[in-house]
């Protein structure tokens, strides 16, 4: 063979195993997090650092129960919010696809969408904790909620995009009122891209930790009250990981383990639910 | 035929949707459920609207105070100095710009090559699969949680490697944030590069093939040149999450308010410094400063994500219409 053409193909073999090889290497630093948060992560893990207040700094033990139950309650905030307003949006976006409205509130959504999570904290703390006069959790939901509200207007919207006219034409064939047929008709057969468009979101703000610095600011002790601060699992990971104590920083693994896993978990769910509406 | 079955569709798809054939059942006023229906949607709508203007105009607002004092100023003075009420934003500018683009540098090779694979080499199968789950995985893990793992593994490997260098051996800086963001962006540019190099049609891939081109040359003088504007669009979308991305750089970047000296000096992202101060500012005009900074923050952030994502859907229109 041609010399020259030897050395073609010697650069195109050389060329894919670069390119093999330097993917690979993205893959070190994922797989050396993820091992790290497991052997640093389980052997904190236990029944006691689940159900557990933290104990004062020096005693060993002491759990996380507060910020797994602000999570919750911030998520559930957070979902309450911005899922019936998200999927409202979304519905007038689509139905009114030509109007000036739905055009500006589309280019909104791609607006809100690329706000920093830190200047929606800084919102967050303008809009409800300076009126309210204190931190609280309902503030930290709702700021949440404002970074969950695009994903769910965008998963509504495009997805009502997909449903085909003539599914509405028959309901209102049938008799149905208008209204009847989106509420009955349309949004039982989008569900599945809805519900993968809030977990997405779900998945997104349960690890944000910027906007609730200065909203539901973090708090020692269990609290159930919306109207008080509250913590949240990535809210400790940050406080306990920038402390200098030792015991803090086992718990701060221990909570990053609880938060990957939540993640993972949302994930594979929302894999899930995309694989049952394709079929 | 066609007019009046027109003009039945349009009376039942009216704008606002009312139906003008009355049900049989008429015990329910539908028109009255219809009417707020209709009101509650517009208002859902309109209410996203003015969340947006609210933030822009709270932004505003909230940062008055600094405008006024320092104008334009804000943008040149070196001191940031809350002790004399003198606020400057210069050392946080060039910290986010150097930490930003040392961060896009180091990920721009990955991320192109990610994009490569998974768009033109495995673009079925079980390895594909396994690279896309694991780069999906990687833009999952939540930023502080970067943070911490890069405050006990990288931070201490930089410090090593400044001694050896005979540098301050500070461990945290402006190159040990630009570490863990370059990671934390590789996701987005490489998701968006894949899609791009996915629209190049098959066609003119072929053509160069049935001309004899390797398959390297086919992706150096067919493929790139053709998804280049789509490529450079993802990197655009990254530089938007680098220059946003709070937590993992306010961990990792020492927080000091000085022009730093060499890329391995602590600094502050503008990001960073509304996370550390903001709840520490007691003067209405150290708040109303890191508002402004806030406010430079959106500005910068929305119109970067704003033109990659008009450029993204041009190519995609644009490639969609030349192929059918």
């Amino acid at each position: 063979m041609d010399k020259k053409i030897i050395f073609r193909i010697f650069k195109d073999k050389l060329f894919k195993f670069i390119v093999i090889c330097t993917s690979g290497l993205v893959l070190i630093p994922l797989v050396f997090i993820i091992l790290y948060i497991i052997k640093n992560g389980i052997s904190v893990i236990n029944l006691e650092f689940l159900f557990t207040l933290p104990k004062p700094i020096g005693e060993a033990g002491g759990g996380i129960i507060h910020s797994l139950t602000g999570t919750f309650i911030l998520i559930i905030l957070a979902s309450l919010f911005s899922i019936p307003l998200g999927i409202g949006a979304g519905i007038y976006a689509v139905e009114h696809k030509k109007s000036k409205v739905a055009k500006i509130i589309i280019f909104s959504v791609e607006i809100l969408q690329g706000i920093p999570s830190i200047v929606i904290g800084i919102i967050g703390y303008m809009w409800l904790v300076k009126p309210i006069g204190q931190f609280s959790a309902l503030s930290g939901g709702i700021t949440l909620g404002i970074m969950m509200l695009p994903i769910v207007i965008k998963a509504t919207e495009e997805t009502l995009k997909l449903i085909p006219f003539s599914l509405k034409e028959a309901a209102i064939a049938l008799g149905v009122p208008y209204y009847k047929a989106i509420l009955k008709v349309i949004l039982p057969s989008a569900k599945s891209g809805i519900i993968t468009g809030i977990l997405v979101g779900i998945a997104r703000i349960s690890g944000e930790t910027a906007p609730l610095l200065f909203t539901a600011f973090g708090n020692n002790f269990l609290n159930f009250n919306i109207f008080k601060p509250i913590d949240a699992l990535p809210l400790l990971i940050f406080n306990y990981a920038t402390s200098p104590y030792k015991e803090w920083h086992k718990i701060a693994w221990g909570a990053s383990f609880v938060i990957v896993i939540l993640i993972l978990v949302l994930n594979i769910s929302t894999r899930l639910v995309v694989k049952k509406w394709r079929t | 035929m066609e007019r009046i079955f027109f003009k039945f569709n349009k009376e039942i798809f009216s704008k606002r949707g009312d139906l003008k054939i009355a049900p049989l059942n008429n015990t329910y006023n539908w028109n009255l459920r219809q009417r707020i229906f209709n009101i509650v949607i517009f208002s859902m709508g309109i209410f996203i609207i003015i969340i947006l203007a609210g933030i822009l105009i709270t932004l505003f607002y909230g940062s008055f105070p600094a405008l006024k004092k320092f104008g334009l100023n804000f943008f040149i003075n070196k001191e940031w100095d809350p002790v004399f009420n003198k606020f400057g934003s210069l050392p946080v500018l060039i910290g986010t710009l150097l930490t930003s683009f040392i961060a896009l540098f180091i990920s721009i090779f990955f991320s192109l090559s990610i994009s490569i694979l998974l768009g033109e080499y495995f673009k079925k199968g079980g390895f594909s699969n396994f690279i896309k789950t694991s780069v999906e995985l990687l833009a999952a893990v939540p930023s502080v949680i970067y943070g911490f793992w890069g405050l006990f593994v990288i931070v201490p490997l930089i410090r090593t490697l400044e001694i050896k260098l005979t540098l301050p051996s500070y461990g945290v800086g402006i190159f040990t944030a630009s570490l863990i963001l370059a990671i934390m962006i590789i996701p987005y540019a490489a998701s968006i590069g894949r899609e791009m190099i996915e629209l190049v049609p098959s066609d003119i891939k072929e053509a160069a093939y049935a001309l004899g081109a390797t398959r390297y040359e086919v992706i150096k003088k067919v493929i790139l040149p053709y998804s280049k504007s789509g490529i450079i669009a993802g990197v655009f979308l990254a530089l938007g999450r680098a220059l946003g991305e709070t937590m993992a750089v306010t961990m990792l970047i020492g927080n000091s308010n000085f022009i730093p000296k060499t890329i391995f000096h602590p600094c502050n992202t503008m990001a960073s410094v509304i996370a550390n101060e903001f709840t520490e500012a007691t003067t209405e005009i150290y708040t109303s400063s890191l508002i402004e900074i806030g406010l430079i923050l959106f500005f910068v952030t929305v119109i970067i994500n704003l033109i990659g994502k008009y450029i993204i859907k041009k190519f995609t229109i644009e490639t969609r219409r030349e192929n059918g």
